[in-house]
């Protein structure tokens, strides 16, 4: 029988020959992502007694989660954190500034096909558009992998999801992964892998692919998986930091569940507060008074995010009491920006652009609401209290929506401006 | 502790980190003694007034899901919660559960059956939950995890490990 990309890398990491769902088995990371909870992690390690971390090599820390430092306790943090770097001489070290750990992770070369990696956060599913096995764990398991190399897995089921059809214009990956999560539901891939195939896929750039592996921690996935294409392959050319073997799943394979969605029924989606699946039309909810747009996060702040903002916002300013706030995902997506021109029409629209960093999206600094107030987002989640205050809303939607909403002062479709 | 006994808080489907344990104090408070009073704030501000020791949350699907801090069990497993018993977890919420050696079940039948406030009673080696409505069974953890839940917890697990010479993964 045939296997899924879940079964096929998991018996390859584990030396065995075949494993079935429900399988235990014990992985050794390619890569173990964390970031400025690296500290609290440190903490732990500690107390299990652990002094040097296993293999230097296989870790990447990212400071991004609140960056620069929004108070004295954060900027500690930080410090505990570089010196540890030091200490254990860990050379996949990215400080303040370089960008959102998952971004950073697939520009740095360090996602790579077939490879695992297991990160400290619920996004690292993320890694999958470069066809790797990645998976989210808690600190505890982090520290652990730092002191003996390894953590026990569960073999997933499998879920394939089948995209046909071209999108209809001014229609993103973001609008089918909100359109898939209120179809399936918040736990609709619990516990699964969910592997994303189909010409509607092919015809992605990886900017827009990457939305989707990101967005499926909204829907419970374990991982996600994005077969390495052509595309994916000449990006990491002369960029991949190891010599790879891609794992691609059988023909045969067999799923638990496997869907098929046609890209051209799909219209612009909003997620309306307080739940990633609670899915409507943009037609249904646009008139909706906003106070505040946010672009960025590791969902939609790359390059070609802010060049659908800039598309919408050239020659516009942002509605009179409506601020927009701009987070580049990474450092290279900023100089990007600047050097295409994006950055200058932001700001001559009236948007603040922020330093590289996940920014206000789970409510840190750089532009939380106020109580009372909506924000529209380009960010994956929208939780009762995620920006900072539990009397806030958040919708989330595409990057041209986000910008259209901050001209129009409301939920907006850009073809409306 | 393999009989736990306690009151219930009963909760809805899709209850997640954000609500069980506030985001904006996850780089700011990093002393588990101090996670207890935010519990659930967001969810239910009655939680943290009225929970007592061996009390027992019963969830619909998907408890814990969205972020995957750890503080979301810690706050909860300081409270000296029992026990979780949801129709379905989040997957990084039930391993940081299993990690932290708080018990967390899943049985629909007795999610069904229990009734906000009542008393019940678990039966963690038998795996049966006892309530006013009468006693189900709930399905045993794999016994490699099983491993983890008996030395108290992935620390404590670890720290052996690393005591005994174990370098799990191939250098």
């Amino acid at each position: 029988m045939g296997q899924t990309f879940a079964e096929k890398i998991l018996a390859r990491k584990s030396g065995r020959g075949q494993v079935a769902p429900g399988e235990i088995v014990e992985i050794t990371p390619d890569v173990a992502l964390s970031h400025d909870n690296t500290a609290a992690i440190i903490g732990i390690f500690q107390q299990m007694g652990g002094r040097r971390v296993h293999r230097p090599a296989m870790h990447a820390i990212f400071l991004d989660h609140a960056v620069p430092a929004p108070s004295t306790k954060h900027a500690e943090n930080h410090r505990v954190i570089r010196e540890f770097v030091r200490e254990q001489g860990i050379s996949n070290f990215f400080d303040v500034g370089r960008g959102i750990c998952h971004q950073v992770l697939v520009e740095e070369g360090l996602a790579l096909p077939g490879e695992v990696v297991l990160g400290s956060d619920s996004h690292t599913p993320h890694a999958g558009v470069m066809g790797a096995f990645a998976a989210g764990i808690g600190r505890s398991e982090m520290a652990s992998i730092w002191a003996v190399g390894s953590l026990w897995l569960r073999v997933p089921e499998s879920m394939k999801l089948t995209v046909r059809g071209r999108f209809q214009p001014g229609v993103t990956a973001k609008d089918l992964a909100l359109w898939v999560i209120g179809d399936l539901g918040a736990d609709g891939g619990l516990y699964m892998s969910v592997e994303w195939h189909g010409e509607g896929i092919e015809a992605m750039g990886l900017a827009e692919r990457a939305v989707l592996p990101n967005m499926m921690a909204e829907m419970g996935a374990k991982n996600c998986y994005v077969p390495p294409d052509r595309i994916a392959l000449e990006y990491l050319t002369g960029r991949a930091k190891r010599v790879f073997e891609p794992v691609y799943p059988d023909e045969d394979a067999e799923y638990t569940e496997a869907i098929e969605y046609d890209a051209g029924v799909i219209e612009p989606m909003v997620a309306c507060p307080h739940a990633v699946d609670n899915v409507q039309p943009l037609s249904k909810v646009a008139g909706t008074r906003i106070d505040q747009a946010f672009l960025g996060t590791c969902t939609n702040g790359r390059l070609e995010d802010l060049q659908a903002a800039a598309r919408v916002l050239e020659g516009k300013r942002i509605a009179h009491g409506t601020r927009m706030i701009v987070i580049p995902a990474s450092s290279q997506v900023y100089v990007a920006a600047l050097r295409a021109g994006y950055i200058e029409t932001l700001l001559n629209a009236g948007a603040i652009v922020e330093s590289p960093g996940c920014g206000p999206c789970m409510g840190n600094h750089m532009g939380v609401p106020a109580v009372g107030e909506i924000t529209i987002s380009s960010a994956n989640r929208n939780f009762q209290g995620r920006m900072g205050t539990k009397e806030s809303e958040i919708y989330l939607a595409n990057p041209a929506v986000v910008a259209a909403s901050a001209v129009a002062g409301e939920i907006t479709h850009p073809k409306d401006l | 502790m393999k009989l736990i006994r306690g009151r219930v808080w009963k909760y809805g489907d899709n209850v997640n980190t954000d609500v069980i344990f506030p985001g904006k104090y996850t780089y700011t408070i990093s002393d588990p003694t101090e996670m207890p009073q935010h519990a659930l704030e967001d969810l239910d501000p009655r939680f943290v007034k009225g929970v007592r020791p061996n009390d027992i949350i019963v969830a619909g699907r998907n408890w814990g899901c969205g972020s995957s801090r750890e503080q979301a069990v810690t706050c909860l497993k300081e409270t000296r919660v029992g026990a979780i018993l949801a129709r379905s977890f989040a997957r990084i919420y039930y391993r940081n559960c299993l990690n932290a050696a708080l018990p967390a079940l899943t049985c629909n039948e007795a999610v069904d059956a229990i009734v906000d406030g009542e008393t019940v009673e678990i039966d963690l080696e038998g795996g049966t939950i006892r309530c006013a409505r009468g006693e189900f069974p709930f399905p045993a953890l794999p016994p490699a995890v099983m491993a983890i839940f008996d030395a108290g917890g992935l620390v404590a697990y670890t720290r052996r490990r690393l005591e005994a010479g174990d370098r799990g993964g191939q250098a």
